[in-house]
């Protein structure tokens, strides 16, 4: 934990070494995000409702879809370029080093500059909490913090995956990212107004639901039970077999580099 | 003028040879065209009345948009054009007999024609075959295709033309990522291309209509699906021509005077 503040500390005083180029950066993924946001808005506006949800709750599901796929491209970043850290050999030099090789991947790598969409997604959350109809009571704020961590690891692991199948293809695999950005971009909206059948993907192929549909209809109360307010850590679990196939990449993994 | 239609041939037989990079992007953006009509389809549910044009024509809208997605989404960039900027090789590029404007005009044309042509023909063709609400209506009558080749024509050259203008930015600033990505998403927004422009409120469409980004992909999508009809047609197309020569005139003047002081980066 210590060496991965070093490794922060260090990523944080690199960015700040290129003051404007951070802070255009952190404006213009400020901005994109801002620009979305304004389309679902002009979207309500003609519509007002969609499958019964309303504006603010809608603005809650994306800004909690946005946060975590946010969070996750901060500081997973390194498994989501990977295929640069494989085409240029740089991945021996980690193989090299005494530690856990996950550890060094992800602290290799930092996005400090998605803190514009982030703080993007903090004022819509904002937004979406005073307009909402919501009483906030302790089970509330936990379920709505899980959705965030919940989340945030699903996408994590998606990176994780791709890096993994690097390992194989020594490429990057553009249509993987219908996993992230699609997820991102169309998880604004609960997952079940697509309709059943990617509504069971999004449950059982990767669990997306259970992290943004079902700990939802709990957060706005339609739901009473429980158990769908845990369900974000039951998502985490995806952890597991991308971590078995990361380390299964590992163990195939033939240098490329000079 | 052979010259550069030569090094035009040049960049489009070299990418076409991103055969997998293609198929890749064909997946992605099919699935990404499904999802999009499937959220739709939930509006359209919700209140069908309130819908601001019909449903097949937003999803013809939503296919030919995702088919020609190569030529006209602003975050394709020509990363070597950048790159000799920032590295100095652009000096080499100056010492050649040719001008730097078109030259850099049909690199980039070629580039997203390359990615297009090869895009585009699988994805119109699997969405002609999908069943009803998905599928992809043959435009009305061949007064309709002609016009929607010439306005994703005149489109396509217009985005060209503006992306020139990013590239020229960056002899200004150098580091040119921060403000690429705020023109980038106010081009993307306003060309439709986040929610199709009918779904504006009327008052501010009226104003984004006449911008020069409605005049990219949103007149040629609009009239293959029949949104655009009519008398209609000619001054939308009239206005692409106008922002296309006023940004093309304008890159041009830019240019120019970025050539008066320019400094070349690199040893």
């Amino acid at each position: 934990m210590k060496l991965y503040r070093r490794f922060f500390m260090i990523h944080l005083k690199s960015a700040f070494q290129y003051k404007i180029s951070f802070l255009l950066i952190s404006i213009g993924q400020f901005f994109t995000a801002f620009m979305v946001f304004v389309g679902v808005k002009f979207m309500f506006d003609r519509f007002h409702t969609v499958k019964g949800y309303t504006y603010s709750e809608v603005l809650l599901c994306f800004s909690i879809v946005l946060m975590a796929f946010t969070l996750a491209e901060m500081f997973v970043r390194g498994f989501d370029t990977f295929s640069h850290i494989i085409a240029n050999g740089e991945f021996d030099r980690v193989l090299l080093r005494p530690r856990n090789e996950i550890f060094l991947v992800l602290a290799g790598k930092m996005e400090l500059s998605r803190v514009g969409r982030l703080l993007q997604s903090i004022i819509i959350l904002a937004y979406g909490i005073n307009t909402c109809e919501i009483i906030w009571s302790w089970d509330k704020i936990v379920t709505l913090i899980l959705m965030i961590c919940g989340g945030t690891v699903i996408f994590a692991c998606l990176f994780i995956i791709f890096a993994a199948l690097c390992f194989f293809t020594l490429e990057g695999l553009e249509f993987m990212n219908v996993f992230t950005d699609g997820a991102r971009e169309h998880g604004k909206y609960p997952f079940d107004i697509y309709g059943k059948k990617i509504f069971k993907f999004c449950t059982y192929i990767i669990p997306y639901t259970l992290f943004q549909y079902y700990p939802f209809l709990y957060l706005t109360g339609r739901e009473d039970n429980k158990l769908y307010m845990l369900l974000p850590i039951v998502a985490s679990l995806f952890a597991i077999p991308s971590i078995m196939l990361w380390k299964f990449g590992v163990r195939h993994y033939k240098s490329t580099g000079s | 003028m052979k010259k550069y239609m030569s090094l035009l041939r040049m960049r489009f037989i070299s990418g076409i040879q991103y055969r997998s990079a293609a198929l890749a992007g064909i997946v992605t953006q099919y699935v990404w065209g499904f999802m999009l009509i499937l959220g739709f389809k939930a509006f359209y549910d919700a209140d069908a009345s309130a819908f601001p044009m019909s449903f097949d024509a937003l999803v013809s809208y939503i296919w030919l948009n995702q088919a020609f997605l190569a030529m006209f989404m602003p975050w394709i960039t020509d990363t070597d054009i950048l790159e000799s900027i920032r590295d100095g090789s652009v000096a080499y590029e100056l010492c050649r007999p040719v001008q730097l404007y078109p030259m850099w005009f049909y690199k980039s044309m070629a580039n997203r024609l390359s990615r297009a042509v090869l895009r585009c023909f699988p994805i119109i063709i699997a969405a002609l075959f999908l069943p009803r609400p998905f599928k992809l209506l043959a435009p009305s009558d061949f007064g309709a295709l002609s016009a929607f080749l010439l306005s994703l024509f005149i489109g396509f050259l217009l985005v060209v033309a503006f992306g020139m203008i990013t590239y020229i930015i960056t002899f200004y600033t150098l580091s040119s990522n921060g403000i690429r990505i705020v023109i980038i998403g106010t081009v993307e927004f306003f060309a439709g291309s986040i929610i199709p422009l009918p779904f504006f409120p009327e008052n501010i469409r009226k104003i984004v209509e006449l911008l020069p980004f409605a005049s990219m992909q949103n007149v040629a999508l609009r009239i293959y699906s029949g949104d655009i009809i009519g008398i209609e047609i000619i001054f939308r197309i009239v206005l692409q021509l106008f922002w296309f020569i006023a940004i093309y005139l304008i890159g041009n003047y830019l240019m120019r005077k970025a050539m008066r002081h320019v400094v070349i980066q690199g040893g």
